[in-house]
């Protein structure tokens, strides 16, 4: 019943397996992203795909619609050319003062647009594949953010796709700041496994000042992630380990469950 | 079984990943995604050889853990650990009957993604879990239960379709011929 085939099939197997786990991170790095490729047409195919109802669409879009469509973005192109003016007026204020005080002058975000290939089959991880890769500049722990606010941070990085993780993943830690009278600062870390909307802020010191509705922004500790960048609101708190810290919930900004475009942040 | 079942294994296993990570309404609708790399594994198991499921273990494996946070070759082990004894056992299992493939892709669906957040927690990592990850799992079981019959009923018609069939033997033997003709004599 158990032949020799079997014993070397079975031999054979667990050999490769072990093998692999036990490569050095940046050997298995490599390899992943060599397997992954073999994937490369298909997401061009998929791609092309998710194209056509939206070419489609444009191709049967009316004359007056789409002068309709010109036109109010015309105007929102001129309204933000007027709050970039602003801005930059404020920009300038900004760093005499801070040269004025001693401060590091700010630099303005240079930010990249990426599309959102593929998300992490295995229901135990939160993470995404990018189409932008060493190539493009990027590199490890670059913040990836949308128009609602931070999402993650590049964990890996191949020629021409990297992968994020996510925020909720407990492999993605975020110092975040609440923007309160007392500005508490704590980790934002692991969400739990059904919910990706919700994530917990934890070490938070036993006094802090919380309410519903906060604001949550990255506190620009850590290194990986700039000052300012808008994450979430409270949703409520609670004090754990017999009140010597407090821990609450944060809703995010951002929808991680429609994730198309995304950017990708140099500092 | 033969050279084209096992192509077509492999080529629906590549496919079913790369399917898995770009089709997420089940993750959105049902809280999880359906895994349909262990009903694949009944199938090899049952209906090719030990070969066969060798190899969509180790290549089935290492493309779902090339396209998700895995480390690499984390699923192969819990992939074969599933199909080598089903291979070696087959004979003794009704494998034509749909309850036999629901209740083994069941099975297979629940004890790959355990067996693998079991590798994944003895090699030091943090995988997201909670209490509802037992949702998930129950998700995970109930769709790689429905995938195995229908993987069933494809690769048979695949298999009718384009792969060769047995020529079926006649009775007829030219050696015992009765000739009545004189001539012959």
């Amino acid at each position: 019943m158990f032949k020799r085939k079997n014993y070397f099939a079975l031999g054979s197997v667990v050999l490769v397996t072990l093998a692999i786990l036990s490569l050095p991170p940046r050997v298995t790095s490599r390899l992943k992203l060599a397997v992954g490729s073999l994937f490369l047409p298909l997401f061009g195919l998929a791609n092309t795909a998710q194209q056509l109802p939206v070419t489609a669409a444009d191709a049967i879009l009316s004359r007056r619609e789409l002068i309709q469509q010109n036109e109010s973005l015309r105007r929102e192109n001129q309204q933000l050319k007027f709050l970039q003016m602003q801005t930059s007026a404020t920009m300038r204020e900004n760093n005499q003062l801070r040269s004025a005080i001693g401060w590091q002058k700010q630099t303005p975000w240079k930010l990249k647009l990426a599309n959102v290939v593929l998300r992490d089959p295995a229901n135990w991880w939160r993470t995404a594949q990018i189409d932008l890769g060493s190539r493009d500049g990027l590199r490890e722990n670059l913040p990836v953010l949308t128009n609602d606010g931070l999402i993650g941070r590049v964990s890996s990085v191949g020629l021409t796709r990297s992968q994020i993780i996510l925020i909720g993943d407990p492999n993605c830690r975020v110092s975040a700041r609440v923007e309160n009278p007392t500005h508490d600062i704590g980790v934002l870390g692991a969400g739990g496994p059904l919910d990706d909307s919700l994530v917990g802020l934890s070490y938070l010191s036993s006094g802090a000042n919380l309410k519903s509705g906060q604001l949550v922004v990255t506190s620009g500790e850590g290194g990986i992630f700039p000052a300012g960048i808008p994450i979430g609101q409270i949703v409520d708190a609670q004090q754990v380990e017999f009140g010597l810290y407090t821990e609450a919930r944060v809703k995010l900004n951002a929808n991680l469950g429609a994730l198309e475009e995304v950017w990708v942040l140099f500092p | 079984m033969n050279v084209f079942n096992t192509i077509l294994v492999l080529a629906t296993a590549f496919l079913a990943v790369f399917g898995e990570t770009v089709f997420t309404a089940p993750h959105y609708l049902l809280g999880a995604q359906v895994d349909l790399l262990p009903a694949l594994m009944i199938y090899a198991a049952l209906n090719t050889n030990v070969v066969s499921v060798s190899i969509l273990a180790v290549a089935g494996g290492l493309w779902f853990d090339a396209l998700s946070a895995n480390p690499l070759g984390a699923t192969v082990l819990p992939l074969f650990a599933v199909g080598f004894p089903i291979c070696v056992q087959r004979d003794f299992i009704l494998r034509e009957l749909p309850f036999a493939q629901v209740f083994l892709g069941a099975l297979a669906s629940a004890l790959v993604p355990a067996i693998t957040i079991l590798i994944l927690l003895s090699g030091g990592n943090q995988p997201l879990l909670g209490w509802s990850s037992l949702w998930q799992w129950i998700v995970m079981t109930a769709g790689g239960a429905a995938a195995t019959p229908i993987f069933f009923a494809l690769f048979d018609w695949c298999n009718h379709a384009f792969g060769y069939q047995l020529q079926t033997e006649s009775s007829f033997r030219p050696d015992r011929e009765i000739h009545r003709d004189k001539k012959a004599k």
